[in-house]
């Protein structure tokens, strides 16, 4: 009877439990710090056992419409509202699952890495309620079939990670790149909301589903479609707008930063949703496509470039973050430029949208495991700078482990999750364009450069003086960095398994507007 | 091993069980050359520390190659390329809002004139 009701009311819990979380953490800090920590994790396990039903329900039932105040929840469009469905609906299908569970995932591990880590913080009870509050944000925007709601939820994961960026108060820069990241993200989220504004003085409509349902692409779409694209670009570091990006991942927590890639690609998603699933048959394909991956080809290779001669760790690597953004970028955008023809479609087209998706939860996966090495190296030798680091492979040998694994996946060596991923997105990218295909190997060859280079620089080389006292980090830090980099591995080894279970009905979901208009407004 | 599936490209396919069995042969292997060392190697004495023809052994800090020191050669031979891309990273926050207007401005042209 109980997990009924949790079944059915999934959606609404799969944020009403973070959120109600997250203003629950100063009560629990109350009480003691043992009991906000134990707090912080059962919220967060809580959070992750209901994405996974909420993940079930969708692969085996489709698409599941929840309407917030209607006496039944898949009643979204009431018999007296002139078929326009008024009321906030959340419109949860495979894509949304999909990032929904590598948020939650990766929230747990950052959870249990957070509470060792932060022992030394003061502020602990806004530290862990910012991190829910960014949480219900990211799980808002991917879960929510409403524009406004859409931005609302933007704003959430916004101000939430401004504010864990500048967490670090002591640190004058850490504030410096909390500004920064606050000020573009405000003047990304206000461009969102005028972009909203205008799709609602067309349509009257601030549903996803009623909107794309009605769609003509007059001027004000165009304009519209243009500050989506390029507020939600920018929000997920897609290069010439990722300046913020090493700014905001280096000064964060490493924790922190670890969430906050997870923050970017829920931008990402929501550039992909708007794309394909607001626009998709309005759209010039190619021309849509061919942006898109014009920004993916930068990011990936501007981002690589810039990472190689950087000297503090986590500066290296958000460059890296920026890169491999570039290669979601450039395999869904294959997939959008070749979405008019089906015979591409078929050929290859699909496979790079399948290669793009699974490289977001593969790059979740490795990327946060990375910057929780990162942030286990700073932990114990209190510097980020490579010139300063080294020999720490004698003292620290699951972080070497943990490093080699994240390493080896960003860079695309297999068995890992991102030669995975990798491979669909060269291979199909080669048939759409050769160049396009090696521009994505070269960059994979740079990265493994790049991250060898940082091997080498922190874990190789004698003991050195300066870190002679040094030891391996707490058990529980090691354990969230466990946690993923079992992911890494499963994904790697099992790929197939996961493209069949989570990345196909992902990119169906995304290319087959018919199906989302259809569970939303044929729900009356 | 069937659940080991090989991954579908659509071109080819890729099996992670071939990758699983070079790695276990490799590790064997490295196990087997390691273990045939020599076993009266004593750790923690004279024996451990570097002959080097009889000189004094440099401080530690000395012998690591830092990371400053690696893929000079890279970043010298793409001189002109670096020169060109650090200094657009100015960290100025205008900066950055400028980039964001300008690509803005561009798509809007683009809009208007390509879809």
């Amino acid at each position: 009877m109980i997990f009924e009701w949790i079944v059915q009311n999934s959606p609404a819990l799969l944020l009403a439990v973070p959120m109600l979380g997250a203003f629950a953490v100063p009560l629990m800090g109350r009480i003691g710090e043992k009991a906000r920590d134990g707090w912080v994790l059962l919220v967060s396990i809580a959070t992750l056992i209901i994405a996974g039903i909420l993940t079930n329900e969708v692969l085996t039932s489709g698409t599941v419409v929840y309407t917030f105040g209607a006496a039944n929840p898949a009643l979204s469009v009431p018999a007296d509202s002139g078929g326009i469905p008024f009321r906030i609906i959340f419109a949860v299908d495979a894509m949304s699952v999909f990032m929904a569970i590598s948020a939650s995932v990766v929230g747990f591990a950052v959870f249990l890495y957070s509470i060792v880590s932060s022992a030394r913080m003061s502020g602990k009870d806004s530290f862990f309620a910012l991190i829910l509050l960014m949480q219900v944000g990211i799980l808002g925007m991917v879960c929510t079939g409403d524009l406004f709601n859409f931005f609302v939820f933007l704003e959430i994961n916004s101000l939430a990670g401004a504010a864990l960026v500048a967490s670090r108060v002591d640190k004058g820069v850490a504030v410096e790149a909390g500004l920064k990241y606050a000020v573009l993200s405000t003047l990304g989220g206000l461009l969102v909301l005028f972009a909203v504004g205008l799709l609602y003085g067309q349509y009257d409509a601030l549903n996803i589903a009623a909107i794309a349902d009605v769609m003509q692409f007059g001027m004000p779409e165009k304009v519209a479609l243009v500050l989506f694209v390029a507020a939600l670009a920018m929000k997920s570091g897609a290069v010439p707008m990722h300046f913020w990006t090493p700014d905001a991942y280096s000064m964060a927590p490493s924790a922190v930063t670890a969430f906050l890639v997870i923050a970017s690609q829920a931008s990402l998603y929501g550039l992909f949703r708007i794309v394909f699933t607001l626009y998709n048959v309005t759209l010039d394909y190619a021309a849509m496509g061919w942006i898109i991956i014009i920004l993916g080809v930068l990011s990936m290779f501007i981002g690589v470039t810039m990472a190689i001669p950087q000297k503090d760790i986590k500066r290296l690597m958000s460059y890296h973050a920026v890169s491999q953004t570039g290669y979601m970028l450039l395999g869904v955008g294959v997939g959008l430029a070749v979405l008019g023809d089906e015979n591409m479609m078929r050929a290859f087209g699909m496979t790079a949208m399948e290669g793009g998706i699974f490289h977001i939860i593969n790059h979740a996966m490795y990327k946060g495991l990375l910057f929780l090495t990162a942030g286990a190296i700073f932990y114990q030798a209190g510097t980020r700078n490579l010139n300063k680091l080294g020999g720490l492979g004698h003292s620290m040998k699951w972080t070497m482990l943990f490093f080699i694994i994240g390493a080896l996946a960003i860079a695309g060596i297999p068995p890992f999750n991102g030669f995975a991923s990798k491979l669909l997105i060269y291979e199909s990218v080669f048939i759409f364009s050769p160049v396009l295909s090696v521009i994505a190997m070269v960059v994979s060859i740079l990265t493994l450069a790049s991250f060898v280079k940082v091997f080498h620089s922190v874990f190789m080389g004698p003991r050195l003086p300066e870190y002679e006292n040094v030891t391996e980090v707490p058990k529980a830090m090691l354990y969230a960095m466990g946690i993923l980099a079992f992911f890494v591995i499963l994904f790697g080894v099992f790929p197939q398994q996961v493209i069949d279970i989570l990345i196909s009905p992902a990119a169906m979901a995304l290319a087959d507007q018919g199906s989302y208009i259809s569970a939303v407004l044929g729900g009356n | 091993m069937a659940f080991v599936e090989t991954m579908s490209t659509g071109f080819g396919g890729w099996s992670p069980l071939f990758w699983i069995l070079a790695f276990a042969v490799s590790a064997i292997t490295g196990w087997l050359i390691w273990r045939r060392g020599e076993s009266s190697c004593k750790t923690g004495t004279e024996q451990e520390k570097p002959y080097l023809c009889g000189n004094k052994e440099p401080e530690k800090g000395d012998v690591h190659v830092r990371a400053g020191n690696m893929y000079w050669g890279f970043t010298e031979a793409m001189k002109g390329y670096y020169e060109f891309l650090i200094p657009l990273h100015t960290g100025i926050l205008t900066d950055y809002i400028l980039w964001f207007l300008g690509v803005i401005a561009v798509m809007l042209v683009l809009a208007a004139g390509v879809f």
